[in-house]
């Protein structure tokens, strides 16, 4: 129980003492994670929404290949990566193995079927509850996409929090295509996974509070844009199925 | 006048559902026609297929159709619904949007939809969210919405005009009832053609100058309004009509 209660208490005085070492793991975990969750937000609305309202043979198998995806291993997609970018691979020119790149491609992968996904549930049931109105209005396909993904925004908000939370809580593919390289591509999880092998339970612990505090951070941003717009989750949103 | 609508022979199919039952349909410019019938008789499938929701190329989703549809070549339309859908913007972008979407630009649309609001007499909640508007205004922004794009192409006086609504003034309180009928009273007085649903047969008889009876899936009766409300005229034409009605009234 004294163990315990020690390794809370450096843990807290690591983070409280603006601990070099623990501040750069969380500074380079909050890009590569943000960054990733941009680049996967672009196309992942984008291909969520085309699909929402989009009508072609094929797309129940895009859909149920979509939905599969929700549920890929971060270390298999981090696997699929590192053999793209490896020196015989069809990426291997880049040079971006085992750099911050190459985790930023890995996760924005990781979290692209979630953004993809969701977005098209959530504009497919926009779409039924209100597709007539806005088709009565000439709004053509595309059109009614971007209005319902407009008009869903800050359910939209949700989903890329979710990713986001994703991306930053993941280990396996950062792991595997950056190689957790102290001080260049060494992240919150990856350290976290180290140096409790390590036996270095109070950094681990601090990582791990500041990754919970940076998702409650981002939680209440959330909730406070909602407030401050007045937006509230629509019947749409709330049909969202995970 | 312009021939507006002419449906022949069209059938609608929902699955295993057979929604419209080989409707023949006529619709003048000017016209003002009810569709009455029982709930499940079709009015809301009828008014989808006369707006376009409806057509061969909607995909099996939104309903099979067979049988022609023809609307006039220069016809432009707008559509209420029972329960309007306001966009997550001001009541005012919401007017806008729809002339947006016909063409217009922004900044034009924006003046415009504020010409609209006054109309409904909204004028002040231009601003304002038009979600947080109660059910009764929210109809009456996207009776903006319609008005300001029919409007706006009257006046390039090359188009005809048709507004369908479908069951607009259900499940709101009488003065709202009164506000929304006394609006599509004034579409009326401007010639422009309005098709709607409703199971108020009061306000057909204030509104419409023809009656559609529908039961079924099937246009049993579409009569001049004092015709259909003549009971030996009606029961000559169809049995069935003339009965809904006396149950109806009585």
């Amino acid at each position: 129980m004294n163990s315990i209660t020690q390794t809370f208490t450096t843990a807290f005085s690591l983070i409280a003492s603006v601990d070099g070492a623990l501040w750069s793991i969380v500074g380079r975990s909050l890009w590569v994670s943000g960054v990733a969750t941009v680049l996967a937000s672009g196309l992942g609305i984008l291909l969520g929404a085309w699909l929402a309202v989009a009508r072609f043979s094929g797309r129940g198998a895009v859909l149920a290949l979509l939905n599969t995806m929700l549920a890929i291993p971060s270390v298999v997609v981090g696997l699929l990566v590192y053999l793209m970018l490896s020196r015989s691979g069809p990426l291997g020119s880049l040079g971006w193995l085992f750099s911050v790149k190459a985790m930023v491609l890995a996760q924005a992968l990781l979290v692209l079927p979630i953004v993809a996904a969701l977005t098209r549930q959530l504009v497919e049931d926009a779409d039924v509850l209100h597709g007539e109105q806005l088709q009565s209005m000439a709004a053509g396909s595309f059109m009614r996409g971007a209005l319902h993904v407009w008009d869903e925004r800050f359910a939209v908000l949700m989903v890329l929090l979710a990713a986001f939370g994703r991306a930053i809580a993941e280990v396996g593919a950062v792991m595997v295509v950056g190689g957790n390289i102290e001080g260049f591509t060494r992240v919150m999880t990856t350290a976290i996974a180290l140096e409790t092998s390590k036996g270095d339970l109070p950094l681990a612990l601090g990582l791990g509070l500041v990754l919970l505090a940076v998702v409650l951070l981002l939680n209440a941003l959330v909730a406070g844009v909602r407030a401050f717009l007045g937006g509230s989750v629509s019947d749409a949103a709330k049909g969202v199925r995970l | 006048m312009t021939l507006l609508f002419n449906l022949t022979g069209v059938s609608v199919r929902f699955r295993q559902h057979e929604a419209l039952k080989n409707v023949d349909l006529q619709i003048l410019q000017g016209q003002r026609v009810a569709l009455i019938g029982s709930n499940g008789s079709g009015k809301s499938t009828l008014l989808r297929v006369l707006n376009g929701l409806i057509s061969s190329k909607s995909g099996q989703k939104s309903g099979q159709i067979s049988g022609t549809v023809q609307t006039d070549a220069n016809l432009r339309q707008a559509m209420l619904f029972q329960r309007p859908h306001m966009l997550r913007m001001s009541a005012q972008a919401n007017v806008a949007m729809g002339l947006w979407l016909s063409g217009m630009g922004w900044a034009e649309a924006k003046t415009c939809a504020f010409a609209g609001l006054a109309w409904v007499g909204l004028q002040a909640e231009a601003a304002r969210s038009a979600k947080t508007l109660s059910q009764g205004q929210q109809q009456r922004v996207a009776l903006a919405r319609a008005w300001v794009v029919l409007s706006e192409s009257k006046q390039s006086n090359l188009l005809s005009n048709a507004l369908l609504l479908d069951e607009p003034t259900a499940s709101m309180d009488p003065h709202a009832k009164r506000e929304v009928e006394s609006m599509m009273h004034d579409f009326a007085v401007q010639n422009m053609t309005l098709v709607f649903s409703s199971h108020n047969l009061g306000q057909v008889k204030r509104l419409a100058t023809h009656v559609a009876y529908l039961e079924h899936g099937k246009l049993l009766a579409y009569l001049p309004v004092g015709d259909f409300f003549d009971s030996d005229k009606l029961h000559a034409v169809s049995p069935a009509a003339d009965a809904f009605l006396k149950g109806e009234t009585t």
